[in-house]
């Protein structure tokens, strides 16, 4: 049994929260860098030559990639062979999170669904966890905006409307989102289990680095396809016409029952801030 | 597509030369706005109270900014998605709202509001917060601070980098996608 001590784990979460904030990941800056290379319009070129500029910026200063720094969620991979010494996973991630935003000058924006009145410190963190094998713990954060948040779907298709129908969907989806989700996007799409499942495999999608492909060759074709006909569709960066719609899509997929074809997307704007941590 | 270095409060002959494409460069003080504080302004402009601005040639920025850091005017600022206040927007263009900032599409109800009053809708750089609010050179909280994030905030800018989305003529500047809708 590996025993972490809950003070250890707050600090480490804290600041991967803080640095996700900041720092474009690497995947995302260079798919961004590429973008301005393959684009020929000047709108689509300005737009990200401002995006690359802001995350030069971030990174040296104590601004915030975007103000918007989103609901906190977690994926976390708990060892079994593991024990939290002096706190409950839970308790441990929403604190450090806490102090992260305000240490960090991040911007709180959990409210009450109706009375819309701000929890005041981004609590509650959204937390999906699972117990693996081993003695390690692996926390996974996203910082999840609204906006493109909003233009996130889930679909409960036929059978019978198979691949055709999924594509259709995923592409119908982005083309309604178009310059609201903040493009170029990453789109998560995640395709079976059940009505609650699905959308969670489309944000665990998220996660994977721009550019790694699905190590099951046909969903890696499924992402090749998906994101030409996502580009196809001519939206570009911001809404104002271009190549780079998305940068990538991202599908994970999942038996399902004999009835049923759920199918999620959930949209990233290109500020794809995930980080991880493992102790 | 022309550039045009503007001041504000904004004025019809300001408004009506623009053209969906043209960049703008706005000088001046705008006001931070988004959802809970429009539902306020409205609830106000209801019951007759005065408002916490003037509203006649102002532009309001649809933002809700993270905290200052230690030397900075403001924290990242960059636009939130307009489609959500496409409900109060053609009220407050009626009253003198000139234009509004943010990033995203617009109803045809406001569409509409920009050609019958004179008004245009800008777009800034979604999630480029960091970039945009060091045009921002001070920020105010004046009304609803209990919003936190939502309050409204008397900001003065600087050569604040806009693009004419919907003009005051009905022109678009987004790309329509390659889909049928």
């Amino acid at each position: 049994m590996k025993s972490i001590k809950a003070q250890d784990l707050h600090d480490a979460v804290r600041d991967m929260i803080m640095d996700a904030c900041r720092i474009l990941p690497d995947d995302v800056y260079g798919a961004l860098q590429r973008a301005l290379d393959e684009e020929e319009s000047e709108s689509a070129k300005e737009v990200l030559a401002q995006l690359i500029e802001n995350a030069d910026l971030a990174r040296n200063t104590q601004l915030a990639l975007c103000q918007d720094t989103g609901v906190a969620v977690f994926f976390v991979d708990y060892g079994e062979d593991v024990t939290i010494e002096g706190g409950n996973l839970e308790q441990v991630l929403n604190d450090a999170m806490v102090e992260a935003y305000d240490k960090g000058y991040l911007r709180k924006s959990m409210c009450d669904p109706l009375t819309r009145k701000n929890t005041g410190d981004n609590t509650p963190a959204v937390i999906h966890s699972h117990v693996v094998p081993g003695d390690s713990l692996k926390v996974k954060f996203m910082a999840k905006g609204g906006g493109s948040e909003n233009m996130s779907r889930i679909a409960m298709l036929k059978p019978a409307q198979g691949w055709e129908g999924i594509k259709d969907f995923v592409v119908r989806t982005m083309a309604e989102a178009g310059p609201n989700p903040c493009p170029p996007t990453v789109v998560g799409v995640g395709i079976g289990g059940t009505f609650d499942l699905a959308p969670t495999l489309a944000k665990q999608a998220l996660f994977r680095p721009l550019g790694e492909r699905n190590t099951d060759p046909r969903v890696a074709a499924m992402e090749e396809e998906l994101l030409a006909a996502v580009n196809d569709l001519g939206i570009g960066p911001m809404g104002l016409g271009g190549k780079t719609t998305s940068l990538d899509v991202k599908v994970e997929m999942h038996p399902c029952h004999i009835a049923s074809m759920p199918v999620a997307v959930n949209v990233q704007c290109h500020s794809s801030r995930t980080k991880e941590v493992v102790l | 597509m022309a550039t045009y270095n503007l001041t504000t409060p904004l004025t019809d002959e300001d408004i009506v030369q623009l053209k969906a494409g043209d960049v703008v460069n706005l000088t001046g003080t705008i006001y931070t706005a988004r959802d809970a504080a429009h539902k306020k302004l409205i609830e106000a402009l209801d019951k007759g109270e005065e408002l916490p601005f003037e509203l006649e040639g102002s532009v309001i920025y649809y933002v809700g900014p993270a905290p200052a850091p230690p030397g900075a005017a403001i924290g990242s600022a960059g636009p939130t998605t307009s489609g959500r206040m496409d409900a109060y927007a053609p009220r407050l263009h009626s009253l003198g709202v000139k234009a509004s900032i943010g990033k995203g599409k617009r109803s045809q109800e406001v569409r509409d509001a920009l050609q019958q009053y004179k008004g245009v809708y800008f777009g800034a750089t979604g999630g480029a917060g960091a970039l945009l609010s060091q045009r921002i050179t001070d920020s105010e909280v004046i009304a609803y601070d209990e919003l936190g994030p939502e309050a409204i905030r008397k900001l003065t800018v600087q050569d604040f980098p806009l693009l004419v989305v919907n003009d005051a003529h009905g022109a678009e500047q987004y790309a329509k996608p390659n889909y049928e809708l």
